[in-house]
């Protein structure tokens, strides 16, 4: 049994849970874990959700949206209290996956809530000490949606190469008129198809069909390109 | 009713591991391989010429959707399988962006498996399989392969992409066969 050791506020609907499960086995950057909450009268609801966090320890993270009529979501974004028990499985799923000895550049592109098993990939290169170029395309609707804020600028000091992408609205001054993610923002904030990167691409169905297709069509071997799709998740 | 753990979603999620590959019928062929080597081949138009059903099916992800009720159509494997001569017990779908699932022969006779083609009554959309994938609903999804291209008889049960990655072998989610274990 997993409990809630601390939370961090990451936007008015969305909560980072920094779990303490005794027994976990460690996880790689870009794995999953299942969550399951049992009802006084026994009914259960279980949701997959993306751990932000990587490597040996006990302490695990994931960042929670709220989705208003969702039956687990809302729980764990606004009743779940710190020292309060939750059911975790995992870690789950080793292909989305990012290993600090693969020296190729990597390419993460994130679709709002899809920037959590990419910044575990970007936590990880720091963990490790590596000097993996990496660069995060990051699309959101505004600035007051972006998770990890703080943590991404430091990122951007210790040679991550961060560019935002908003899509309703950009901060003033911003060069980049709010728009969807264009091949153009993936040419420039992405690699040249020749230094072979691993592509990680994770967000919304229409996100990633969107932003794969504009990688192959820059010439990105498809199978250098892996996606992580969902919708919201309740 | 729902099996155990899922819940009940109205949209139809996508998943997969890379990107959607785009198969024109023009070039997209279907073919089951036996354990002798011995190959049978059918071009789109060929396909097409099969006797089609229409089943009305519940899907169930192992991410913890399922969705009721959906309406495809396709060529059941009896079908594809009649003239097959094989003494093969398992088999591995490959399809043309390299993902790998196995399944028991067993699975995809009596009515129970198509390589389905339609969604809704529309040309299968390229993001859920389409030309054609792997319909096998009474196991988890990840056992219907999209884009599905060969399927391979073997003797031997040969784990594929998501069995050799810590999920489990069969995928029944009746009884919540989600990973290795279960």
């Amino acid at each position: 049994m997993a409990r809630l050791a601390e939370v961090r506020v990451e936007t008015p609907s969305a909560r980072t849970l920094v779990l303490d499960v005794p027994g976990w086995p460690g996880n790689l950057a870009g794995q999953h874990t299942d969550v399951r909450l049992t009802a006084e009268d026994g009914y259960t609801a279980q949701r997959s959700y993306s751990l932000g966090s990587s490597g040996d320890g006990e302490r695990i993270e994931l960042t929670v949206q709220r989705v208003e009529d969702g039956e687990v979501s809302p729980y764990l974004t606004d009743v779940f209290a710190v020292g309060d028990p939750v059911e975790v499985r995992g870690p789950i799923g080793g292909w989305f996956v990012w290993r600090p000895s693969d020296p190729a550049p990597v390419l993460l592109v994130a679709g709002g809530s899809g920037i959590v098993p990419l910044m575990a990939m970007i936590r990880a290169r720091r963990a490790a000490g590596a000097k993996t170029p990496f660069r995060l395309l990051y699309s959101v609707r505004s600035p007051a949606e972006l998770y990890y804020a703080d943590e991404l600028r430091g990122a951007a000091l210790s040679g991550v190469e961060v560019s935002y992408v908003y899509t309703r609205s950009a901060p003033d001054g911003a060069a980049r008129a709010p728009g969807r993610i264009g091949v153009a923002d993936v040419n420039t904030g992405g690699w040249p198809a020749s230094f072979e990167p691993a592509c990680f691409v994770c967000g919304p169905t229409g996100f990633v069909e969107a932003v794969s297709d504009m990688l192959l069509a820059l010439g990105h071997d498809p199978r250098r390109v892996k996606t992580e799709r969902f919708g919201p998740t309740g | 009713m729902l099996p155990p753990g899922q819940y009940l979603t109205k949209d139809f999620p996508v998943l997969s591991v890379g990107p959607t590959p785009r198969v024109a019928t023009e070039t997209w062929e279907f073919t089951v391989t036996t354990e002798n080597g011995t190959v049978h081949e059918w071009s789109w138009p060929e396909f097409r010429a099969l006797p089609s059903e229409t089943p009305t099916v519940d899907l169930h992800c192992v991410t913890k959707w399922s969705k009721l009720g959906t309406n495809w159509r396709g060529v059941s494997l009896d079908t594809l399988l009649a003239d097959v001569d094989t003494a093969a017990d398992y088999v591995v779908a490959h399809s043309y962006d390299g993902y790998t699932t196995n399944l028991p022969l067993a699975d995809l006779l009596d009515g129970r498996a198509w390589i389905a083609y339609e969604f809704d009554g529309d040309r299968l959309a390229a993001e859920h399989g389409g030309p054609a994938r792997l319909l096998v609903p009474h196991l988890y999804l990840w056992k219907s392969a999209k884009w599905v291209h060969n399927l391979e008889l073997t003797l031997t049960d040969e784990p594929g992409f998501w069995e050799a990655g810590g999920y489990h072998n069969y995928g029944d989610p009746w009884r919540e066969q989600r990973y290795q274990g279960d």
